[in-house]
């Protein structure tokens, strides 16, 4: 595939994770913190995010399987969730945290495994987007190009 | 220069203040392991050099401040501004910010708190508690940039203003603390001191103005 090719491509790609809620402006934030002094900054950022996000998900799994749900332990574990996904602009895990720290707050067990299923819904979708995006990037550098800036104007 | 020596002028008196962005030491707190790299990153885009720890206890130890007698060790790490999350596991950032305010030695570094949660309570007791600011997150590079800029300019006008002492004794006042502040030692003239009220202030005016417009 032509460069010209590949980076329009990437730029559409990524212009429908924002249209579609899956990534907002933070995301943005993150891209302009990029530089050639920082060039694999926002695939750093994310990849912590997904190490956390799997420890996070796992102990929740764990917290809600037992006969008797300690929501005090349920809780920090969404707000901590809530809090790296926002700070990536993964727009829809936070939003599925938000839901889902209101069920814990009623203490509501069915309603928070519901919540779970949904967050990591969420959570897997995010993360093949951006896997995919990575790779689009790379593909685009391995070609000798560069990434494009984002257009800023939808 | 040494690593984290904040460049101080001597400003002569009504003379040009052409004053470099000397390099600020950041102190960064946070039990997210994500959120660190971000604000990390943000920090040191800005230009700052920065510690991240995660912890308030951590940050402790390294300020000196745990109970171990190690402080005077610690000299040559000046921190000018400290950067702390609210929620964190152990001590908050709020316990943090008044165990740093109870300090002789530290008191005078700013400490900005951020937070997640848009609570009003929350952010009115931080800035009674002496903050410098309150960050919503997630952090973006304009905050930094503002809060840089205020730190910078707060410790430009400390060199030229009088003792460190008055801010804390305006923060008391400003509690409604019955006894008036007492005289400042180092003070050349009290009309200097009503100039450095209205300097101390200018952020915690801004986030009560930012909070009205809010509401």
């Amino acid at each position: 595939m032509e460069l010209v090719q590949m980076q329009k491509s990437l730029q559409d790609y990524t212009k429908s994770l924002f249209l579609e809620g899956v990534l907002d402006s933070q995301f943005l934030q993150l891209q302009q913190l990029q530089d050639e002094s920082n060039p694999d900054f926002v695939s750093q950022v994310v990849t912590l995010f997904f190490q956390d996000s799997d420890r996070i998900l796992n102990d929740l799994s764990l917290s809600l399987d037992q006969q008797v749900v300690d929501f005090k332990k349920v809780d920090p574990h969404v707000h901590q969730l809530k809090g790296s996904s926002s700070s990536i602009g993964a727009q829809r895990v936070k939003n599925a945290c938000v839901v889902f720290r209101t069920f814990c707050e009623q203490q509501n067990v069915e309603g928070c495994h519901r919540c779970l299923q949904q967050v990591k819904q969420e959570y897997y979708l995010v993360k093949n987007r951006l896997e995919t995006l990575f790779k689009l990037e790379q593909q685009i550098v391995a070609s000798g190009g560069v990434i494009p800036a984002m257009e800023l104007g939808f | 220069m040494a690593v984290g020596e904040v460049m101080r002028m001597d400003i002569p008196a009504g003379g040009d203040l052409t004053v470099t962005s000397p390099e600020l030491h950041v102190l960064a707190v946070d039990d997210s392991i994500v959120d660190r790299k971000v604000i990390e990153r943000l920090l040191r885009i800005s230009a700052c050099k920065v510690t991240t720890v995660e912890s308030g206890a951590m940050a402790l130890q390294y300020l000196g401040l745990d109970g171990d007698k190690g402080a005077s060790g610690l000299k040559d790490l000046k921190v000018n501004l400290i950067v702390t999350d609210y929620s964190m596991p152990g001590l908050t950032g709020y316990d943090l910010l008044k165990k740093i305010k109870e300090s002789s030695v530290f008191r005078e570094i700013p400490v900005v708190i951020m937070s997640s949660e848009n609570i009003l309570p929350r952010i009115e007791q931080c800035l009674r508690e002496g903050a410098e600011d309150f960050l919503l997150k997630p952090v973006k590079l304009a905050d930094v940039k503002r809060i840089k800029e205020l730190i910078v300019r707060n410790e430009a006008d400390d060199c030229k203003t009088l003792s460190h002492s008055n801010k804390r004794k305006l923060a008391e006042d400003i509690d409604d603390t019955a006894s008036p502040p007492p005289p400042s030692s180092s003070s050349s003239s009290s009309s200097s001191s009503d100039d450095s009220s209205v300097e101390d202030f200018p952020s915690s005016k801004r986030m009560k103005s930012e909070l009205s417009s809010l509401l």
